[in-house]
């Protein structure tokens, strides 16, 4: 088990979504689930997070932020897609400025599906996402010791 | 000889402080979760955290800033040995700011406009806090002097009173305790770099900072914690060896007040900040020093 695992800072970018799984996001850290538990911070920098979560559906014009913030993020990283709008951009997926989910920007490691997406589903990605940072922090030191 | 005791006291320090700041950090996080009405993570989170922040890739946009943080870390280590060597308050009193202005620089190396508005916001403090911190080392020498019969910067003076220098300079250290709350880096003055989430600034002076850079500048607060919670203790030992276990208990209610505080008050603009620190200082030290000078 490594230490990112016990420490997971957390950065939410808000796509294009509606504001109801950004509600659920930052209900997540409040009293009633308290994620900060387990460690877990909302950060507002992508260069101290480790756990990119995206609400909302890629458009034209978020393409390019959603990529600029998840390449400033330091490895090792995880991409949460929040919502049904993240995973594929649910009832907004035929229209004309909407190019699809997260993941026809970058890519994505855990979907968390829902209209709006429950912050136990939430929790539920982010402890999975957990167990695929903890995959890449030790390909990443192996990759270390190599070199 | 002065030498190597400060050696020796930087030693002990950088053993020793790194455990206690950790600890009292996972303490803050723990108190301030429950002033919340929440659980909060564990004990040692901040050491996790840490831990994590070492085994991050290695990123840096200047790599110029990790030197600064580096040399930052290396004179707050000092100023603590001084310290804890029984050595000179004013000493100590400049390595630390010398500390703290490495820190501004390796915010300033960065051409990251958040980073830069955090370094000018990180010096306004240390204008802010340096008039009052000055007026204390003063202050004590004039406490040591009324009390011993000569005055003294040494730290290990205390040692030799009757009575703490606590008597001679309580509004002195009202003064300290308004600017510590600035120095702790405690909202309302969590101006250049918060602890808690979201800032309008990013994450003000450490937003370029990653990796094994970020670490240290971690440790180097608790390092700074650890030494502020020396310098309030100061004010309460004398020859009495009991006397330490009221200083350990000063302190604890010193730092409870703190995390108080930052739970209760919202971020200040600067300029309060700057004219309420001084307006502070000028009057608890001011009046002090003068009410002992001409005693």
């Amino acid at each position: 088990m490594s230490y990112a695992t016990k420490s997971p800072w957390v950065i939410h970018y808000d796509g294009s979504s509606c504001n109801g799984c950004d509600i659920e996001v930052l209900a997540a850290l409040c009293p009633g689930y308290d994620v900060e538990r387990f460690g877990i911070i909302n950060t507002g920098n992508p260069k101290h997070a480790d756990i990119f979560l995206v609400t909302g559906s890629i458009n034209e014009q978020n393409i390019s932020v959603v990529q600029e913030i998840y390449n400033q993020m330091v490895e090792p990283k995880v991409v949460i897609a929040c919502g049904i709008c993240a995973c594929s951009a649910g009832i907004f997926h035929d229209c004309y400025n909407v190019i699809g989910g997260v993941d026809k920007a970058i890519p994505v490691d855990v979907y968390a599906p829902g209209c709006a997406v429950r912050p136990e589903a939430i929790i539920d990605a982010v402890v999975q996402g957990l167990a695929i940072l903890d995959e890449k922090s030790k390909a990443l030191k192996a990759q270390k010791k190599g070199a | 000889m002065t030498i190597l005791a400060v050696l020796i006291g930087t030693l002990i320090f950088a053993v020793l402080a790194p455990i206690l700041g950790c600890l009292l950090a996972g303490l803050d996080r723990k108190i301030s979760a429950r002033m919340q009405g929440r659980v909060g993570p564990p004990l040692l989170q901040p050491y996790y955290d840490v831990r994590k922040l070492i085994e991050k890739d290695d990123v840096a946009v200047n790599g110029t800033e990790r030197v600064y943080i580096i040399c930052a870390l290396v004179f707050t280590l000092i100023a603590g040995g001084i310290f804890v060597s029984g050595g000179n308050l004013l000493m100590c009193i400049f390595v630390l700011t010398l500390g703290a202005l490495f820190f501004i620089l390796a915010a300033y190396c960065t051409s990251s406009p958040y980073a830069q508005v955090g370094a000018s916001r990180e010096t306004l403090q240390v204008m802010s806090y340096e008039p009052m911190v000055l007026f204390m080392a003063v202050a004590f020498f004039m406490a040591v002097q009324a009390i011993l019969g000569m005055g003294s910067f040494d730290v290990r003076a205390v040692l030799y009173l009757d009575v703490p220098v606590i008597t001679n300079i309580w509004l002195v250290f009202l003064g300290f305790l308004f600017v510590l709350t600035i120095k702790l880096r405690k909202s309302p003055f969590d101006l250049s770099y918060s602890h808690h989430a979201h800032q309008e600034i990013v994450k003000g002076v450490t937003t370029e900072m990653s990796g094994k850079t970020l670490a240290m500048v971690e440790v180097m607060h608790w390092c700074e914690n650890v030494l502020f919670m020396l310098w309030v203790a100061l004010f309460f030992v004398w020859g009495n060896p009991a006397s330490i276990i009221l200083a350990l208990v000063v302190v604890a209610v010193v730092y409870f007040f703190e995390i108080w505080i930052d739970n209760n008050f919202a971020r200040v603009k600067w300029q309060t900040m700057l004219t309420s620190a001084w307006v502070v200082a000028l009057v608890a030290g001011g009046i002090n020093i003068a009410f002992l000078a001409y005693l």
